[in-house]
């Protein structure tokens, strides 16, 4: 059996775990804050950070080819100042799968948020608790099942990112290239053995996370 | 006043003639022909297509740019295709062996040059590929051997300086010769493989470091795909690539004549 369609798969969830990590705190925060807050401009902070989800990946690859690029305003600044260059990097390809899944966790967690009783957080308060301690004990437990819901598509959808990817982290085994990656160019190499073998292995992967989601909710009783 | 009327005969069987001219020339409008090029003949071939639809009024023509291998790859699972151009014989020769070309349609029509390029601004001089061994060379772009005839030439001009287990490790793989000019250009890699047309249609952001020389020539074959559903249109674009107005196209974008 060909070792690189496992280390494909390694990376592929590796890659997928970080975006979600890092989602789990951005979008739960951005979500937090559009359902909390009441400002000029909401609405259209809700859009741009819903672009993600509805631009076509190759959009995005290609701003950030532009911007976190060697020639890129922020590209540059991170290389002149700490030697970082993101382009072909795992790192690189983790910030595109996290800007691709962010408007589903933080869509799913606003809403969430915005389905919890304000009377309850009040009631907190009347009780004693602070601030820090009525988001983490009343208001985050009572919208988990919703974030959660957010956060395994977010997920699913990391595992199978593949424009943005292929352009800003490139295609380098072992490095950059996940599965997705790899299924397109054995069938463009015509390799379809190897693609036979990588199908396989993303579709039984999408099954396990598939369960392993209808597990979690049972337990949860329930998505919404 | 008496002006002379038309019958209303007359008057028909022009009408009739007009619908007959008109059915015939929508029939030789019907012919859209479809082109899966190499992409390295990206520029020269969308050139190319204008200049076929205006000697041949009603053809239009599609391109399909990717690499060969990919080309190929979608022939053999059945795209309709009618014209196939590649940027290396073993493609073709492979697409001849799987059945898939018309007879005696095949003919090579311009060859190329493989460059080492690096971006205009970059400080790393690259005057041997063995400079590519030196730590200045972070990254270095070829497209993917399995993948892309660009690849494969560069990984055979490394592999006979003895120089491929030492830069292996730098390869970013390209997924045709045109992405791994993009790196380049972007000033993403220090260093990359194309051809010498593909580093002439960027020379403001790319500079040759020398022509690389390669195990065998590069000569790009071109051929009418059997089963394609415009035989006879794809028959006259190959010879069109052929002619001496093809070939002054070509020119003009660098290719050498066959």
């Amino acid at each position: 059996m060909d070792s690189s369609a496992w280390v494909a798969l390694a990376l592929s969830l590796k890659v997928a775990g970080w975006a979600t990590a890092l989602n789990l705190v951005l979008g739960v925060a951005a979500g937090y804050a559009l359902a909390r807050t009441r400002f000029i401009g909401r609405d259209v902070l809700d859009a741009l950070l819903t672009l993600p989800m509805v631009l076509p990946p190759t959009v995005l690859g290609y701003y950030l080819l532009v911007v976190v690029g060697k020639r890129g305003w922020l590209g540059a600044w991170l290389h002149e100042t700490f030697g970082i260059h993101l382009i072909f990097t795992w790192q690189g390809a983790v910030i595109a799968a996290t800007i691709v899944a962010f408007p589903l966790v933080m869509k799913a967690a606003r809403a969430a948020f915005e389905g919890v009783d304000p009377k309850l957080e009040q009631a907190a308060r009347v009780l004693g608790l602070g601030e820090v301690a009525v988001f983490f004990r009343v208001t985050l437990p009572m919208a988990w099942h919703g974030i959660l819901a957010g956060v395994l598509l977010a997920f699913a959808r990391a595992l199978g990112e593949f424009g943005a990817t292929l352009m800003v982290a490139g295609s380098i085994p072992g490095q950059t290239q996940t599965l997705s990656i790899a299924v397109y160019e054995a069938v463009q190499a015509g390799q379809d053995d190897q693609a036979n073998l990588l199908v396989l292995i993303t579709s039984l992967t999408c099954i396990v996370v598939l369960l392993a989601a209808g597990r979690l909710s049972k337990v949860r009783g329930g998505l919404p | 006043m008496h002006t002379r009327r038309p019958s209303l005969r007359r008057c028909l069987a022009r009408v009739g003639l007009c619908a007959g001219l008109g059915i015939a020339s929508l029939a030789a409008a019907a012919a859209e022909l479809t082109v899966s090029a190499a992409a390295s003949l990206t520029t020269a071939f969308k050139e190319l297509g204008p200049a076929f639809e205006a000697r041949h009024p009603g053809h239009t023509v599609r391109f399909n740019f990717a690499a060969s291998d990919a080309l190929l790859a979608q022939i053999a699972k059945g795209a309709p295709v009618d014209v196939f151009a590649s940027a290396d014989q073993d493609t073709m020769d492979k697409a001849q062996a799987q059945g898939l070309l018309v007879a005696g349609t095949r003919r090579n029509f311009a060859n190329n040059t493989l460059v080492l390029i690096g971006p205009a601004d970059s400080p790393v001089a690259l005057k041997t590929l063995g400079d590519l061994a030196r730590p200045e060379v972070k990254r270095l772009a070829l497209g993917k051997p399995e993948g892309v005839p660009a690849g494969r030439y560069a990984k055979g001009a490394l592999e006979a300086a003895r120089l491929w287990p030492a830069v292996e490790a730098k390869a970013v793989y390209a997924i045709n010769v045109r992405q791994a000019l993009d790196y380049v250009a972007r000033g993403e890699v220090e260093a990359g493989f194309v051809y010498a047309t593909d580093a002439a249609a960027q020379k403001d952001k790319v500079k040759v470091a020398f022509t690389v020389p390669t195990a065998t020539p590069i000569s790009y074959p071109i051929a009418a795909v059997a089963g394609g559903p415009n035989a006879e249109a794809a028959r006259k674009f190959v010879e069109f690539v052929v002619s001496p107005a093809g070939q002054a196209v070509l020119a003009k974008h660098g290719f050498q004549r066959p």
